[in-house]
C-alpha cells in the first residue's frame, strides 16, 4: 500500500472545481442559438385525450413552437422500452404496455408528457404551455397495486386485461410449503415497502443539439450511464443511427438509480431539436422530479417463515405484489425478481425458499431501481421476520440469527445465488461490540427514568453487487451484457489517461480509479486522469449502478493495465538487454531485478511512441482496452445496529447510536467508501423515518414537493460508527465486493427492529414518523 | 426589461432583465457564474444559497431587482484565484462532498455559520445550522465534521493574530 | 412565475401611494412566501412593491418594557436583539427557529404576520403576547388582526408599519415541527402578561392561529404544566393532512404548551 494506491485515504482528485462553482454540471451547459423548453404535462392521472390545440400557444411571445405526440409518431420515433424479458410461470412474456415519450391519446399518470414548448426563456416557455388546450375525458384511476389487482379496477393498458404484468416465481414451492406444514414454529408477517422518491440534488436535465449540416445530435444529460442511452435512443427510439449521437453526461449530481433509464424528455429535446433548428434546453424543477423521476420500492408482502424445534429455519415462502407504475421503465422488471427474490436467503441457510411475485400497473410514476433496488426489499423483509421470529421464540435476536449463518463458502442458495465469501458473525460480533449491546438494559433503565422507550434493533444483510456475468443475466431476460470497459492511454511522456464505461456521479471514481493506476505503476496520482462520459471519447461501456464500478469498472482497468504492463516491460527488456521475465514496475521504473539497471516509465512510454527501438515487429505506441465480464456477482453483508428513544409524548424517533460493520471486501480509499455507507444510512434512515411517496385516490400526488416529502436533514440524523470485516472477494482480480447501496439496504429494518422494540408494537409501518409511532404507543396499551 | 447593478465577488456588475427573473438565474445565465445551483422550487435545499450584504440568502426566493445595489458573494468568488478558502479546504480533507451539486450553498452556509458562530461551534449548532440545506450523498457525517474542523482552524488562526 | 413589475419604495407614504396606483399590486418584504408562491404561480401580482429599503421601518426599539419591532425588521435581528433578549427572550427564540439561517436573514415580522399562514410562528407569538399591529393607517390588537387562514383585518392597501407590546412577565414557545416543511405542526406560545394569561397556537387550528381559553383559565389559577393535564383540546377544530391528523395535533397542542409553560422565562 502506497501513499497513493490502493488502501490509501487520498482526498479527492475532483473536489476542487466542485467547491470553487467550478463544476459542470448539464444545466451549466449551453449552446449557441439554445433555447428553453418547457413540458405539458398530464393533471389527470388517467384521461384519454380527445383533442390538443397548440394554436393559441404557438402565437405567444418569445415561442419558437409547440410539438406533441401525433408529429413524434409521425417521425417515426419509437417507444419506451423495458430491456429485461420476465415471463410468467404459465410461460407467457411480460405484458408491455407502449410508453410514448409524449402521450397523443391517454395518458396514465399525473406528469405524463403530452407536449413541448420551445421559447426564447424558460419564462415564456412556460405561460405559452398554460396555453395549450387539451381536452380530456378523464378515467377512473387507481395507484396501489393490490386495488390494481382486483376485479372492476380501472384498466390501464390495453396490453393486460387485470393489470397484471406478470406473475413469477422462484424456488420450490412444493418443498416450501411441506416444510411449512411440518414446521415447529411459523412466524407469518406483512410486510410493507414503502414507496420512495430518489431525490438526486441534481434535477434531471437535457440539453439536445442537432447539427443539420452533419444530421448530427448532441445530447447533454443527467444520465449514470451514457452510452446504455445512445445505445437505447439509436436501437429502440429510433433518434438517430449510434454515430450521430453523441451522449456526453458531464458533471451529475447524484443519481441513486433515478438516472440510469432514459426519460422521454432526453428523446423529445433531441427530436425538437432537429424541429425547430435550435438547441433545446429542459431542466427539471423538483416538483416534476417528483412527478417524473422513476420512483423506488412499493412492494406489499406476505411472509411465512417455518423453523424447526432447534430454532433452525426450514422454510421461507414469500408472496410479494410490486408496483410498477404506469409504465414499465427499463430495468424495473429486473428489480422485484432477479434483484430482490434471489437474495431472500440472506445470511441464512434455509433449506427451501418459495417466492411469488406479481407485478401491477398502477395510475402513478413507473417504478424502477433505487438505491439497493430490490434487495433493501429483500433485506427488509427478511430481517424484520427474523425479528419477529426471535420475539416470538423468545431468544435473543442475535442468537437467532448465529442458529442460521451460512459458515461454509461457496454457498449455493435455493434461488440461483452462489455465495463465494463472507464471515457473517464477525460483522454481528463488530456491531454489537462498537454498539455495547450487552450494556443496553442499563441504558434503557435510565431512559425510562426518564420518562423516555428505548429500543435496539440488529439487521444482517448480504447484497449481490458487481452486477454482473453476462451470460448469467442474458440467460434471465436481460438485454444487454453487464460487463465494463476501459482503455488506459499513456501518453508520450509518461503521464496516463484512463477512460472507462463507468460514470462517476459523487464516487469519486476520478480519484480510486486513478488510485488503482498509481499503485500498480509507481507513477504520481497527479500524472493519472480518469476520463469517463463521453460516448465520443470512451469506448462501449455500461455506466454505473448497482455498486459495480469497482467490482467490474476497476476490474476492466486491471485488465488493461495487464496489458499495458507487458508492453512495457517488453520495450524495457529490449531497450536494458535484459529478459522480459525479469523486469518489474516499481516506484515510477521499470527495473531488470536484481540489477541496477532501470528506466524511468516515461522513458518507457517515449519510447513506444518514437518507435525509433522497438522490438521486432511491434507496433508503436502504449494504449491498451479490455472488456471484463464478472465471472459471478459479488456479495458484500454486514450487521447493522440502531439504538433509539422514543419521546411517548410526541412518537418523536431520537437515535441515539447507529453502528454498521461491513464487508466489502478489499477497499480501494477507505475515506470514499466510508462516505458511500453514511449516504446509503441517510437514505434508509429516510425510508425508515421520513420518506414517503403518498398519492392521493385520484391519482393525484400529494408530495410532490420537499414541503411534504421529508427529505433526511442534518439534525435528523447522528453522526455514524463505522467498521469493516473485509473477506477479499474471489471471483475478481481487486477483490472488491461494493459499497454504494449497503447503507441505505442495511440500515432500514435495523432502525424497524428497533422502534418497535422501543414501543412493542411490531406491527409499525415505514416510514415511522412521530404521528405513526405515536399512535402504535397508544394502540400497544 | 430592467437594469440590475450588482457587486458580485469584488466586480461591479449590471444586466438588463426582466423583473420575474431570480438572482440565481441572473447569476447563472447573465453573469455564467454557474456554481450557485438550483435544486427545489421551495426555498428548501440550500443549493442556491449566496452571501448578500455578508448574509446568507437563498438566492433563488429573491428576484434580481430586489437585490440591485447589493453586495453579493457566490463560491466562486470566497477564495483567490487557484486557492481554497478554509472551509472549502476543510470540506476537501473530511470528505464533506460527493456529487459536489449541494457543496456551494454547504460550503457558503458553513462560511456564513462561522461568521456569526465562530469559536463556539458543536455537532448540534452544526446540524441545527444546515437546516437549510439538504445533501442526499453525505448523510451529512463528514460535512459536520468539515465544518467543524472548520471552525476549530479558523479561531485557531484568528487567537494567532490577536 | 407571471410576469410582474418591480418598485422600491422609499418611505412608508411613497410605497401606500405605488399600491394605490397598483389595484393587483401586492407588498414584498423579505419575499421568503411571496416569492416562492409565485414561483409555483399561485400567486401573479401586476407589481411587487418592495419595502426592505425604507429604514422607518427596520429596528427593535425597547423603552422600559415597551417593544416596537419595525415590520421589515428581518427574523435573525429580532432573534439577537440583546434589548430583547432582555425583557421577552420567548420572542428571539421564537424567531430563531423561523425556517433557516437564511430565510431568517431575509424574512420579515410583518411580512410573516401579514401573510398569516396557518404554520407560521410569528401570529402565535403576537396574539400569545396581545400584541398591537401598527398600520399606516390604525392599530390593531391581535386578537383583531388574525382572522383566518391567510387572512388578516388589513384593508385593500393597508400596510403592517410595526408590532408593540408589553414585555410580558413570562412567556415561552415550543414548537413541533412537520418532519417535511420544518414549519410549526403544532406551536404554542404561552404568556404571562398585565391582562392575564394567553395561549396561542399555530400550525394546528383549521382556521389559522387560535386562542386556548381553558388552558389560559389552568394556567391563571396554577401556572405549571401540570394545570394543563386535563384541559381539554377540541381535535374537531384541528386540521388533519398527509403528517398529522387532529387527534394527534390536539395531542401536541397539550405538549408543546407544557413545555412552553416549563421553558417560559
Amino acid at each position: 500500500m502506497g501513499v497513493e494506491g490502493i488502501g490509501a485515504r487520498v482526498t479527492r482528485k475532483e473536489d476542487k472545481r466542485f467547491l470553487t462553482g467550478k463544476g459542470r454540471y448539464t444545466d451549466d451547459m449551453t449552446a449557441p442559438g439554445m433555447r428553453y423548453a418547457y413540458f405539458v404535462r398530464s393533471p389527470h392521472a388517467h384521461a384519454k385525450i380527445r383533442s390538443i390545440d397548440v394554436s393559441a400557444a404557438k402565437a405567444m411571445s418569445g415561442v419558437i413552437d409547440v410539438l406533441d405526440g401525433r408529429q413524434l409518431l409521425a417521425d417515426g420515433i419509437g417507444n419506451l422500452i423495458c430491456g429485461w424479458m420476465i415471463h410468467s410461470k404459465d410461460g407467457s412474456p411480460m405484458k408491455m404496455g407502449a410508453w410514448r415519450p409524449l402521450a397523443a391519446d391517454t395518458v396514465r399518470y399525473v406528469g405524463d408528457a403530452i407536449a413541448i414548448v420551445v421559447a426564447d426563456t424558460l419564462g415564456e416557455a412556460r405561460d405559452a404551455a398554460e396555453a395549450v388546450v387539451i381536452d380530456y375525458d378523464v378515467l377512473p384511476a387507481v395507484t396501489e397495486a393490490v386495488d390494481a389487482l382486483k376485479a372492476g379496477a380501472p384498466q390501464i393498458h390495453p396490453e393486460s386485461s387485470d393489470n397484471l404484468i406478470f406473475d413469477w416465481q422462484i424456488g420450490e414451492p412444493d418443498a416450501t410449503d411441506q416444510a411449512i406444514a411440518a414446521a415447529a414454529h411459523v412466524t407469518e408477517i406483512e410486510i410493507h415497502n414503502n414507496r420512495l422518491s430518489p431525490n438526486p440534488m441534481e434535477p434531471r436535465a437535457t440539453l439536445g443539439i442537432y447539427d443539420g449540416a452533419e444530421d448530427h445530435y448532441t445530447c447533454y444529460t443527467t444520465s449514470q450511464n451514457p452510452h446504455v442511452a445512445r445505445l437505447v435512443m439509436s436501437a429502440f427510439y429510433n433518434v438517430a443511427p449510434e454515430n450521430k449521437l453523441r451522449v456526453i453526461a458531464p458533471d451529475v449530481g447524484g443519481g441513486f438509480g433515478s438516472k440510469i433509464y432514459i426519460y422521454p424528455e432526453e428523446i423529445v429535446c433531441l427530436w425538437a431539436s432537429k424541429k425547430t433548428g435550435v438547441p433545446v434546453k429542459w431542466t427539471s424543477d423538483r416538483t416534476e422530479a417528483f412527478l417524473t423521476d422513476a420512483h423506488g420500492r412499493d412492494h406489499v408482502s406476505k411472509v411465512k417463515m417455518a423453523f424447526d424445534a432447534d430454532h433452525r429455519i426450514t422454510a421461507l415462502k414469500v408472496d410479494t405484489i410490486a408496483n410498477l407504475g404506469a409504465y414499465m421503465s427499463l430495468f424495473s422488471s429486473a428489480v422485484p425478481t432477479y434483484l430482490y427474490a434471489t437474495l431472500l436467503s440472506g445470511q441464512y441457510a434455509i433449506p427451501a425458499i418459495h417466492a411469488n411475485v406479481r407485478t401491477v400497473y398502477t395510475n402513478t410514476v413507473p417504478v424502477d431501481a433505487y438505491r439497493g433496488a430490490g434487495r433493501p426489499e429483500a433485506t427488509y423483509l427478511l430481517e424484520r421476520t427474523m425479528e419477529t421470529a426471535a420475539r416470538e421464540l423468545g431468544i435473543s435476536p442475535a442468537e437467532l440469527r448465529r442458529k442460521n449463518f451460512i459458515r461454509t463458502f461457496p454457498y449455493q442458495t435455493p434461488v440461483i445465488m452462489n455465495y463465494d465469501a463472507g464471515d457473517y458473525e464477525a460483522s454481528l460480533n463488530a456491531a454489537m461490540q462498537a454498539a455495547d449491546w450487552a450494556g443496553f438494559e442499563a441504558r434503557k433503565a435510565t431512559s425510562e427514568a426518564n420518562g423516555k422507550k428505548r429500543g435496539i434493533g440488529m439487521s444482517c444483510y448480504i447484497e449481490a453487487c458487481g452486477i454482473a456475468p453476462s451470460a448469467a443475466v442474458g440467460s434471465l431476460g436481460a438485454g444487454v451484457g453487464l460487463w465494463e470497459s476501459a482503455e488506459v492511454r499513456v501518453n508520450a511522456v509518461g503521464t496516463i489517461e484512463v477512460l472507462t464505461g463507468s460514470h462517476s456521479h459523487g464516487q469519486g471514481h476520478e480519484t480510486t480509479f486513478a488510485q488503482l493506476v498509481a499503485g500498480r505503476l509507481g507513477v504520481p496520482i497527479d500524472s493519472i486522469n480518469i476520463v469517463h462520459g463521453d460516448t465520443d471519447k470512451v469506448q462501449m461501456g455500461m455506466g454505473t449502478y448497482g455498486s459495480r464500478s469497482g467490482a467490474v469498472g476497476m476490474s476492466a482497468v486491471v485488465k488493461a493495465l495487464d496489458k499495458v504492463e507487458a508492453k512495457a516491460k517488453k520495450i524495457a527488456a529490449h531497450l536494458m538487454e535484459a529478459d522480459e521475465q525479469d523486469i518489474v514496475i516499481e516506484n515510477g521504473e521499470l527495473k531488470v531485478a536484481g540489477t541496477d539497471k532501470a528506466l524511468p516509465w516515461f522513458q518507457v512510454a517515449l519510447a513506444s511512441y518514437t518507435a525509433h527501438n522497438l522490438p521486432a515487429g511491434m507496433e508503436p505506441g502504449l494504449k491498451e482496452t479490455a472488456f471484463y465480464d464478472p465471472a459471478n456477482f459479488t456479495f458484500p453483508a454486514g450487521c447493522y445496529i440502531a439504538e433509539v428513544e422514543i419521546d411517548p409524548d410526541t412518537g418523536e424517533t431520537d437515535i441515539i447510536q447507529f453502528v454498521a460493520a461491513d464487508d466489502f471486501g478489499n477497499i480501494i480509499n477507505p475515506m470514499i467508501v466510508e462516505g458511500q455507507v453514511h449516504g446509503g444510512i441517510a437514505q434508509g434512515i429516510g425510508q425508515a423515518l421520513l420518506e414517503s411517496v403518498h398519492y392521493d385516490a385520484n391519482g393525484q400526488l400529494l408530495t410532490a414537493s420537499f414541503m411534504d416529502y421529508a427529505m433526511p436533514r442534518a439534525d435528523d440524523l447522528p453522526s455514524f460508527n463505522l467498521s469493516h470485516q473485509n473477506t477479499p472477494c474471489p471471483s475478481n482480480p481487486l477483490g472488491i465486493k461494493g459499497c454504494g447501496e449497503a447503507g441505505a439496504i442495511g440500515s432500514p429494518p435495523a432502525l424497524m427492529n428497533a422502534i418497535t422494540d422501543a414501543i412493542g408494537n411490531n406491527g409499525l409501518t415505514m416510514p415511522a414518523t412521530p404521528m405513526k409511532v405515536w399512535q402504535a404507543l397508544h394502540a400497544a396499551h | 426589461m430592467t437594469k440590475v447593478t450588482l457587486t458580485v465577488n469584488g466586480r461591479t456588475v449590471s444586466g438588463e432583465c426582466e423583473d420575474r427573473t431570480l438572482l440565481v438565474h441572473f447569476i447563472r445565465e447573465k453573469l455564467s457564474l454557474t456554481g450557485t445551483h438550483v435544486g427545489c422550487d421551495t426555498t428548501q435545499c440550500g443549493a442556491c444559497v449566496v452571501h448578500m450584504d455578508g448574509h446568507s440568502v437563498k438566492s433563488c426566493s429573491i428576484l434580481a431587482v430586489q437585490a440591485s445595489g447589493s453586495t453579493i458573494t457566490t463560491i466562486e468568488g470566497l477564495a483567490g484565484q487557484g486557492e481554497l478558502h478554509p472551509v472549502q479546504a476543510a470540506f476537501k480533507e473530511h470528505h464533506g462532498l460527493q456529487c459536489g451539486f449541494c457543496t456551494p450553498g454547504m460550503v457558503m452556509t458553513a462560511v456564513d455559520m462561522i461568521n456569526r458562530e465562530g469559536g463556539s461551534l458543536t455537532e448540534e449548532k452544526v446540524r441545527a445550522g444546515l437546516e437549510g440545506n439538504i445533501c442526499r450523498c453525505t448523510g451529512y457525517h463528514n460535512i459536520v465534521k468539515a465544518i467543524l474542523a472548520a471552525d476549530a482552524e479558523m479561531a485557531g488562526g484568528r487567537q494567532a493574530a490577536e | 412565475m407571471y410576469a410582474t413589475s418591480y418598485h422600491r419604495a422609499s418611505s412608508v407614504e411613497d410605497a401606500v401611494k405605488t399600491k394605490a396606483t397598483h389595484d393587483e399590486g401586492k407588498y414584498l418584504s423579505g419575499g421568503m412566501t411571496l416569492i416562492a408562491t409565485m414561483k409555483q404561480r399561485l400567486a401573479a401580482p401586476s407589481d411587487l412593491i418592495d419595502l426592505r429599503h425604507i429604514p422607518a421601518l427596520r429596528g427593535i426599539k425597547v423603552e422600559g418594557r415597551k417593544v416596537t419591532i419595525g415590520a421589515a425588521t428581518p427574523h435573525a435581528d429580532v432573534a439577537a436583539s440583546r434589548e430583547l433578549k432582555a425583557v421577552c427572550p420567548a420572542l428571539c427564540q421564537l424567531a430563531g427557529h423561523i425556517g433557516d439561517p437564511h430565510v431568517r436573514h431575509m424574512g420579515t415580522i410583518g411580512g410573516s404576520i401579514a401573510n398569516n399562514d396557518p404554520a407560521a410562528d410569528y401570529p402565535a407569538g403576537l396574539l400569545g403576547l396581545g400584541a398591537t399591529i401598527v398600520t399606516d393607517r390604525r392599530s390593531l390588537v391581535a386578537d383583531e388582526f388574525f382572522i383566518g387562514l391567510f387572512e388578516t383585518a388589513l384593508e385593500e392597501g393597508e400596510m403592517v408599519t410595526a408590532v408593540t407590546f408589553d414585555a410580558p412577565e413570562k412567556a415561552g414557545y415550543a414548537k413541533f415541527n412537520n418532519p417535511a416543511s420544518r414549519f410549526a405542526m403544532t406551536g404554542v406560545f404561552v404568556a404571562k402578561t398585565a391582562g392575564g394569561v394567553r395561549v396561542a397556537v399555530t400550525g394546528a387550528g383549521s382556521d389559522g392561529v387560535f386562542r386556548q381559553a381553558g388552558m389560559e383559565q389552568a394556567l391563571a389559577g396554577n401556572w405549571s404544566a401540570d394545570a394543563i393535564a386535563n384541559v381539554a383540546v377540541d381535535a374537531s377544530k384541528l386540521m388533519s393532512d398527509l403528517h398529522a391528523n387532529a387527534e394527534y395535533r390536539a395531542n401536541l397542542v397539550k405538549v408543546m404548551a407544557k413545555r412552553a409553560v416549563v421553558s417560559a422565562c
